[in-house]
């Protein structure tokens, strides 16, 4: 019965993944996400890593989706209206090894330097090639074309640590206020 | 990101770090008479606003905290575009938050003379220069520009950040010399002030102005009615590189002309984050930042600014101390440095190919213009040529910069020749 459930719940996730219309939208959105958004997302389950799950986000504003013990991280859509249009991503090495929190690449606008850190610990496997030649694609598409590593999970627990999308939304506000 | 990403705040503690025009603790709201002024309801720092704060917020101006006053930082445009648009036709600033002040009384030349480094009694009618406050020690207490009107007074204006400070300076030096039997007088000049910064902002200005533009070149004043506001003036200056004026018009006009101005599709309004890459781009300093009171003229790359007469009568604050300079090599120079990679920002360490540190950056951006990175920084005066080869360390890793002249961008000043 809960084999069943799991592999009809497994094939709704995969669906809605590849329904573009339910995508996470990006930026002129304002904030908050329109309700459309909200309906579309799936709560991952706690039964194994192999299901999407949904983006956790950290204080310092950083998100990660993971999938399989491997994480793909980028910045919110808070984060980079605050920055203003990007000029340049400092981004790590792969092969870089990260313990949560650590400082691993900053984010240049005109104005200001951002700091990145590391939502959870890992290697970094992959990073985002296209920002190099278009850094103002962090602002165009902060949650779809312009992630910025991919890395790999040494402690998938650490996962517990971060906010769901609408506990960081809550958050955002109170810092706004 | 960091941890204080907040929209307004973090430019508020960039901004206050790396311009150090922090408003000094306790300034005192009630030494300046000013336009009504609304205190903020909440527990944060009382600000101070311009005549052009709901002008500002009515236009999509994000605010921030600045030397003690709330101003736009941008609008609605990205800060890049602003800073493209000035250059390419025109921008309206609102740089009201800065001191004006009239020096007046048959003595009043003297009493500048005894603050600041310029000849000052050379000024012709009308014509104004950038001159510094200096200490005994040769330090530079504020730079600031002076003008000798043919009103009977001189035209002061100094940083929003040195408020205090430039204001004692020069009220005790208004008592000490009246004591000595001096006539001479100071008034705070009350007014909103307007920068109009770009290559169309003469022509935009023409339009509402009876005198020909063409006769005020670079570094003259006058006064004059503008778009039906009368008792303006009018100055060629500014903090671009551009040509454009500084209107210092009464305070019920300001924003009658803001909309007169605004109403040019040549103009669009500009807050400080353009102002800041601007200026960097036009190698003008920042007081706080690229130049303090431990810095001295020559240091700073400013010789120029000390009077041909004033050199050879060692009669300005800390003569004594800056004129063997002029002479002699200095210990460190202010200098320009462009790098690509990483952007190049206040306080990363400045070393020799070799690896020594040998100075620090004080200012640094990407230029929007260049698509290099520029920064201002103080090097020793043997590192200090156009061309030489030094390290810039920016986050732990070292990249290649380049000394430059400045400035960077060529400037577009408006002179008669």
């Amino acid at each position: 019965m809960a084999l069943r459930m799991a592999r009809s719940m497994l094939a709704a996730a995969r669906s809605l993944h590849a329904t573009p219309v339910l995508a996470v939208p990006n930026p002129p959105w304002p904030w908050p996400r329109p309700r459309l958004v909200r309906a579309g997302v799936i709560r991952a389950l706690r039964m194994g890593r192999t299901l999407l799950s949904e983006r956790t986000f950290t204080h310092k504003h950083e998100w990660i989706t993971t999938k399989t013990d491997t994480g793909t991280v980028g910045i919110s859509n808070f984060a980079q209206e605050s920055l203003g249009d990007v000029v340049y991503c400092s981004l790590p090495e792969v092969g870089t090894k990260l313990k949560k929190q650590d400082e691993f690449g900053a984010l240049e606008s005109v104005k200001a330097a951002s700091k990145l850190y590391s939502p959870l610990s890992g290697e970094v496997t992959e990073i985002n090639e296209a920002l190099a030649e278009i850094p103002g694609l962090v602002n165009k598409s902060c949650y779809e074309d312009s992630w910025l590593t991919k890395m790999t999970l040494s402690d998938p627990s650490e996962l517990d640590d971060l906010m769901s999308e609408e506990a960081y939304e809550k958050y955002v506000k109170s810092t706004e206020e | 990101m960091v941890a204080s990403v907040r929209r307004l705040h973090q430019w508020r503690v960039m901004m206050q770090r790396a311009m150090g025009m922090m408003a000094p603790l306790g300034f005192r709201l009630q030494a300046v008479p000013s336009a009504p002024r609304r205190t903020l309801s909440c527990a944060q720092d009382v600000l101070r606003r311009t005549p052009l704060y709901d002008f500002h917020l009515a236009h999509g101006g994000k605010m921030v905290a600045f030397a003690g006053w709330s101003l736009p930082v941008q609008y609605r445009e990205s800060h890049v575009d602003s800073h493209l648009h000035t250059r390419r036709h025109c921008s309206l600033f609102d740089v009201s938050h800065m001191l004006q002040t009239k020096i007046l009384g048959c003595d009043r030349v003297k009493l500048m003379e005894s603050l600041v480094v310029g000849d000052i009694a050379e000024l012709r009618p009308n014509q104004g220069t950038l001159s510094l406050f200096t200490n005994e020690a040769g330090g530079i207490l504020d730079d600031l520009i002076v003008t000798n009107t043919s009103e009977g007074h001189l035209y002061v204006v100094s940083n929003a950040g040195c408020w205090d400070k430039d204001l004692a300076l020069m009220q005790d030096k208004v008592r000490e010399l009246k004591n000595r039997g001096s006539d001479v007088g100071l008034e705070i000049v009350d007014n909103a002030l307007l920068a109009l910064q770009g290559p169309t902002a003469a022509q935009v200005l023409q339009a509402g102005v009876a005198d020909d533009l063409r006769k005020l070149p670079f570094m003259t004043s006058a006064v004059m009615e503008v778009f039906g506001v009368s008792g303006c003036r009018v100055t060629r200056c500014g903090y671009t590189g551009e040509d454009g004026v500084e209107i210092s018009v009464p305070a019920p006009g300001a924003v009658h002309l803001a909309m007169a101005l605004l109403k040019n599709p040549e103009v669009k309004l500009a807050g400080l984050a353009a102002r800041d890459s601007l200026r960097l781009e036009a190698g003008l300093c920042l007081y706080g930042s690229d130049i303090d009171e431990h810095t001295t003229p020559v240091e700073g790359s400013l010789g120029w600014t000390l009077g041909k007469r004033r050199r050879v009568a060692m009669d300005f604050p800390g003569a004594k101390v800056i004129v063997p300079q002029l002479k002699g090599e200095v210990q460190r120079r202010r200098v320009g440095l462009i790098c690509e990679g990483a952007p190049m920002r206040a306080y990363n360490p400045i070393l020799s190919t070799e690896g020594t540190k040998i100075g620090i950056v004080t200012s640094g951006c990407p230029s929007p213009c260049l698509k290099k990175n520029v920064a201002m920084g103080y090097v020793p005066f043997k590192y200090s040529q156009p061309g030489t080869q030094l390290l810039v360390e920016v986050r732990r890793k070292q990249q290649m910069a380049v000394v430059s002249k400045m400035p960077f961008v060529p400037t577009n000043y408006y002179t008669l020749k």
